[in-house]
């Protein structure tokens, strides 16, 4: 009973020291002091060194959905609806659902991992004594980074989704196009694409946020380290996929999807 | 001027520092010696602020630092520069990126001063030439020598120096003891090392501080310190030690 009242009192904890590092964080972000330098290095590493794995993720997804919506609809004779269902999916939900946990395995890991080494080896410390606070220089740039980039690789995840799920419906499966483009544009509403947009620039600060505490706060040594990468991974994870759920209730509510 | 007034530090269950008392003159030359985990390094870590006492004061000429935040320290920390026992430096940036850091990210100077300045600090270090480094491709010493000339290059009030000689051999830590007395004398710096190479302790002090269970144990000028009779400061100078001692 002790030891789960600590580990309660140290998950309250640390939720507490992650609410105070992103209000310093955005803090610092709406006082416009980022290095520009810095910001645009972290938008290439998060957006442009994360092409493969969205388009990957993004394309196959498209397919799968593609195929298997096929597979159900095609016994109600509604092949045409296939491309519909992969579009709005794409939009609202696997899009920036996906696309959100490929980001926080790639780039949540990274943080974690480049702030947990400057951690231990004093450098974090070196950056305070030289007069930089360590959230503008470390936290901000990574946050703005992923607030830029995460809504692009997602719009980007999308139409790669949508344009392979057509791929497959009319070359591999034999759909008739005009319809299934035609039916795909009737039903997908821009509010499908909005929804995805912000679903997609929340899951980037959590991303942020979760990477860069994890880092900020690592244990001692490479175990420190490597459990704190671990952490940011799986944290994030789960946090997007919980976050998500509640999104969708509320967005769905904002944008009168029922 | 440094004063530390009835200083307590724990971790966790674990007190490391209880009622320390000191006071470090402007110019002043002090080291600080005492046993390995004795709370040397959390010591000189709470002068500037890296860490946060349980109680007591730090007041950096007059000024108590232990009740601001990590912005108001900022400003405090322009006063100093440090020396990490592992030179700490950032390993993604070149020699002259790192040395030129602090003017770097307040962009106040236009970048031909900027390198002018940092070539003027390698040469102060004895290593011209080597700005396009990479950290990395440096030797221990080499090392020590770039975390100083960061340290120095806005030329500090107060440089704090946290076992500069660990892990170097002694011709090299000699030249290391040479290097913070030419930057003592050439910036009018006031310095406080932490260290437990009792040769350097010697050669750098005008006053040496022990450190022993949680206390400022002995004070004196290094001539008073080597030739204490007490059986503590006796054990630690001569390197004598007691088997009641839990060593590991």
């Amino acid at each position: 009973m002790d030891s789960r009242g600590n580990r309660l009192a140290e998950w309250v904890e640390g939720l507490g020291r992650l609410t105070l590092l992103a209000r310093e964080a955005l803090a610092s972000l709406l006082s416009f002091k980022v290095a520009w330098r810095d910001l645009l290095f972290q938008v290439y590493f998060v957006g442009v060194k994360s092409q493969s794995v969205v388009l990957i993720t993004g394309a196959f997804t498209g397919m799968v959905l593609g195929a298997q919506t096929f597979f159900q609809f095609h016994k109600v004779k509604m092949d045409t609806a296939t491309l519909a269902v992969v579009s709005v999916s794409m939009c609202s939900e696997l899009g920036p659902v996906l696309t959100g946990l490929m980001v926080a395995g790639r780039v949540g890991a990274a943080f974690a991992a480049e702030i947990g080494t400057m951690r231990v080896t004093e450098q974090i410390d070196a950056l305070r004594t030289l007069a930089t606070h360590p959230v503008d220089y470390l936290v901000v740039p990574r946050l703005m980074a992923l607030y830029i980039a995460l809504p692009l690789l997602t719009a980007e995840s999308i139409a790669v989704g949508i344009g392979a799920g057509y791929f497959v419906g009319v070359y591999l499966l034999g759909i008739e196009p005009t319809y299934l483009w035609y039916n795909m544009l009737k039903y997908t509403n821009t509010s499908d694409v909005v929804i995805g947009l912000i679903k997609s620039f929340i899951f980037g600060g959590i991303i942020a946020m979760i990477g860069c505490y994890k880092g900020m706060s690592c244990g001692e040594g490479a175990e420190g380290v490597g459990r704190a990468t671990t952490e940011a991974v799986v944290f994030s994870s789960i946090t997007v996929l919980i976050t998500n759920f509640f999104l969708t209730l509320v967005l769905g509510q904002i944008f009168q999807k029922v | 001027m440094i004063e530390v007034r009835d200083l307590n530090k724990s971790f966790g269950s674990h007190p490391v520092l209880e009622g320390v008392n000191l006071r470090i003159e402007k110019g002043e030359s002090v080291v600080i010696i005492g046993r390995s985990g004795g709370g040397k390094s959390v010591l000189l870590k709470l002068l500037i602020g890296l860490l946060e006492p349980d109680a007591g004061r730090v007041l950096i000429d007059g000024e108590n630092i232990v009740p601001m935040n990590e912005r108001q320290l900022l400003h405090v920390r322009r006063k100093f520069g440090m020396l990490f026992q592992s030179a700490a430096l950032f390993d993604s940036m070149n020699v002259a990126e790192n040395v030129a850091f602090a003017f770097r990210r307040e962009r106040s100077l236009p970048a031909q001063e900027v390198a002018r300045k940092v070539g003027e600090v390698l040469e102060l270090v004895d290593l011209p030439g080597i700005e396009e480094t990479k950290p990395s491709e440096l030797s221990g010493g080499m090392r020590k020598r770039v975390g100083l000339a960061r340290a120095i290059i806005y030329q500090p009030q107060i440089v704090l120096y946290d076992e500069p000689t660990t892990g170097l051999d002694p011709v090299v830590s000699d030249s290391i003891d040479q290097l913070i007395l030419r930057v003592r004398d050439r910036l009018d710096v006031t310095t406080v090392v932490v260290t437990h190479d009792m040769r350097s302790a010697r050669r750098l002090g005008q006053r040496i501080l022990m450190l022993h269970e949680r206390r400022i144990y002995a004070v004196g000028t290094p001539d008073e310190i080597f030739e204490s009779k007490d059986p503590i400061v006796r054990r630690f100078i001569e390197g004598v030690s007691d088997p009641k001692d839990h060593l590991f």
